[in-house]
């Protein structure tokens, strides 16, 4: 009998039944909830008379809507003081713990779950944000739900879903320097397609996840949604373990011989069949630059942007669409191009190893952020703003003409005060081109490594990142 | 809850592939604590300018108001999970959506809140659309039993995924009851499986 994959050991261990439509009824280990996607669900609840069922799996943080350049109670807007009182209220009410603003632990919802420890391997985790992914790098089966579903998970810890199938993408070689995982996702995106992942969990493998660290492994799966797969994760090993080790909620050091061995035994099995299995040649991937409205719009920072004669007719309206939005014109190097604001950041790329890797380029780069270009460096969580600043990585940036932020989402969303006005140009460290998802509707989205983010900022144009750090290409 | 097994109505073109939750609801709609009144930001971006002035979209065309059906591209509501687009679509009156695909979480919001989302073959999607273009009084039937799109005297095959359609025809769209009623098993589960705990919480076995 052939082996099975991680994704068939979590989930045959979390189907409670079979329902009656045929989808499963899938407890929740990890309930992780936030002030935009929640308060309609405990409205719910309460429309309904229900309660939260199991409180301690649960657990809240304020990410979205915080402004970063002000902790200043009440905030600015009375939209977002009215949210953030209502996930203090719902969370006081039914006996949740929330990590507040300026509680040491608030933070991005994706970057407090692991680095608090919650986030452990074989768990499922859910969370109303499609960023829920990013969990899967500790080989947690974590997925993004709606608020309907937030109140499924809030009123009986299960939530009904369909069975997916698995695809293992194997990522060989070895990254060049300056190539980072940011690079991968994006090569794996543009390689797959945006709908590539559709009814599919990737799972990443192969030495290049292998030999990345925990942090780059989040940036991975952060982006599996980016790429159609509402579910990506990695195996747990030895990195998994060692990062988790003393973390406020795991195991404790009577449990965690037990613990690590049963995180091994979740590990697909060497004979595991998958349903589809896609090689990657690591090596043969730079830096990345998206040019259109889709992360799948990308480009290395050797390429020209495209021209829509060379796509199939079905594609062509597409490229066109994003050419015009962007006002790029096709066939010009993306090297080059003028920025107006670069963004450090994010859920996939505002971690310490993000920060540290950005401040190592504004001191290979020396010089300041160029003139004309606003440039923001926002933590992910208040714990890597304080680790940040212990190694003096914010003097580094606030010195180079960078504003060192308090930690959220910021302008990855436009959510809160930190956005693009008119038509300006970001460079961005973070997961979206969307049309108008930095804040204006004509804003323009250029996503990139925080390596490149930040050699951009101090060029005030797309630059490769590897000129600046002095690596070959 | 009401069994949804056919829908008729008017239908109305959004061309295009890959539309995006934050096109479909920009994310300062969101800074709300209910989902009143988001019928109305619908597209919002793409329907009017920044000085709130009406742009040419099908969602403005007088001849389309009333419209019940939405025919879409592929990739439709990829990107960010919130329900607030289904939510938005449900609340401008629309009650099915056509389309070439779904992203994997837009369709499970939409199905969660009985809004039918279902798939032609490019090639029928293609005869529909253009159909619908050229007869804005013709209505579109969607029929969930027998599994097919209706208009204009022709006939497609739709697909969606099964279970969905079960949950749709049989009136549990909405899971909550279902789930509800596997509590005791739930707690049994919840007793043994490990959970984030602090020091010295961690009691789990499964």
């Amino acid at each position: 009998m052939a082996g099975k994959t991680l994704y068939e050991k979590v989930w045959e261990a979390h189907e409670v039944r079979r329902l009656k439509s045929g989808q499963s009824q899938l407890f929740i280990d990890l309930h992780l909830i936030h002030e935009v996607t929640s308060p309609q669900a405990f409205g719910m609840l309460r429309e309904l008379g229900l309660k939260v069922a199991m409180p301690h799996r649960t657990f809240a943080t304020v990410d979205h809507i915080v402004p970063t350049d002000s902790r200043k109670e009440p905030f600015a807007d009375p939209l977002a003081q009215a949210m953030i009182e209502e996930l203090r209220k719902n969370t006081r009410e039914h006996g949740i713990e929330l990590f507040d603003v300026g509680s040491g632990r608030q933070g991005i919802v994706h970057v407090v779950g692991p680095e608090q420890g919650l986030t452990q391997p074989g768990f499922t985790i859910v969370c109303g944000d499609s960023h829920t992914s990013t969990h899967g790098a500790f080989g947690a089966i974590a997925f993004g739900i709606g608020t309907t579903q937030v109140r499924d998970v809030l009123a009986t810890q299960t939530v009904a879903m369909p069975r997916l199938k698995v695809r293992r993408i194997n990522v060989n070689g070895r990254l060049k320097p300056g190539v980072g995982a940011k690079d991968v996702i994006l090569h794996i995106i543009r390689t797959l397609g945006v709908g590539g992942g559709q009814g599919y969990a990737y799972e990443y493998g192969g030495p290049v996840i292998e030999e990345m660290s925990m942090e780059g492994r989040m940036t991975v799966c952060n982006m599996s949604i980016e790429g159609g797969a509402r579910i990506g994760y990695v195996n747990p090993d030895e990195t998994t373990f060692t990062y988790l080790k003393g973390r406020p909620y795991a195991p404790g050091d009577d449990e965690w011989e037990a613990a690590v061995a049963r995180w091994r035994s979740l590990a697909s099995d060497p004979d595991a069949e998958y349903d589809d299995v896609v090689e990657i040649d690591g090596s043969a991937i730079a830096p990345y630059v998206t040019w259109g409205i889709n992360p799948g719009q990308a480009i290395t920072v050797e390429e020209r942007v495209p021209d829509p004669e060379e796509f199939p007719e079905d594609e062509a309206a597409l490229v066109r669409e994003a050419l015009e939005y962007m006002k790029l014109e096709p066939g010009r190097p993306i090297k080059g191009q003028k920025i107006d604001v670069a963004f450090v950041g994010s859920c996939t790329n505002g971690r310490l190893s993000d920060l540290r890797e950005a401040a190592r380029v504004v001191r290979a780069a020396g010089g300041r952020v160029a003139a004309g270009v606003r440039a923001l460096v926002v933590p992910g969580s208040e714990q890597v703003a304080r680790q940040a600043e212990a190694e003096g990585l914010d003097r580094v940036f606030r010195e180079a003409g960078f504003e060192w932020r308090y930690a959220g989402c910021s302008m990855c969303l436009a959510m809160n005060p930190d956005k693009l006005v008119g038509d300006e140009i970001s460079i961005s460290s973070s997961n979206r081109n969307f049309k108008g998802r930095q804040g204006s509707p004509r804003g323009r989205t250029l996503l990139a490594s925080p390596a490149m983010v930040a050699a951009a900022a101090l060029a005030g144009e797309v630059v490769d990142v590897r000129e600046v750090l002095g690596v070959d290409a | 809850m009401k069994a949804i097994k056919k829908i008729r109505g008017r239908a109305v073109v959004i061309p295009g592939d890959e539309i995006d939750t934050d096109r479909i609801i920009p994310a300062r709609y969101l800074k709300a604590i209910t989902f009143d009144g988001l019928g109305e930001a619908l597209f919002y971006d793409e329907r009017f300018d920044e000085s709130g002035r009406r742009r040419e979209h099908p969602l403005n065309d007088p001849q389309r108001q009333g419209a019940s059906i939405m025919v879409v591209g592929a990739g439709f509501g990829s990107g960010s999970s919130r329900e607030h687009a289904p939510q938005a679509i449900k609340r401008a009156g629309f009650e099915a959506i056509i389309g070439e695909s779904f992203a994997e979480i837009f369709f499970g919001n939409a199905t969660q809140i009985g809004l039918v989302c279902v798939t032609l073959e490019p090639e029928d999607l293609g005869v529909l659309s253009e159909w619908v273009e050229a007869h804005p009084e013709g209505e579109v039937e969607v029929d969930l039993e027998a599994r097919e799109v209706r208009f204009g005297g022709r006939t497609a095959p739709l697909a969606i995924r099964e279970a969905a359609r079960e949950a749709l025809v049989s009136g549990r769209w909405d899971p909550l009851a279902e789930l509800l009623e596997a509590m005791d098993a739930v707690r049994q589960l919840d007793a043994v499986r490990p959970g984030p705990g602090k020091r010295g919480g961690y009691a789990g076995t499964a």
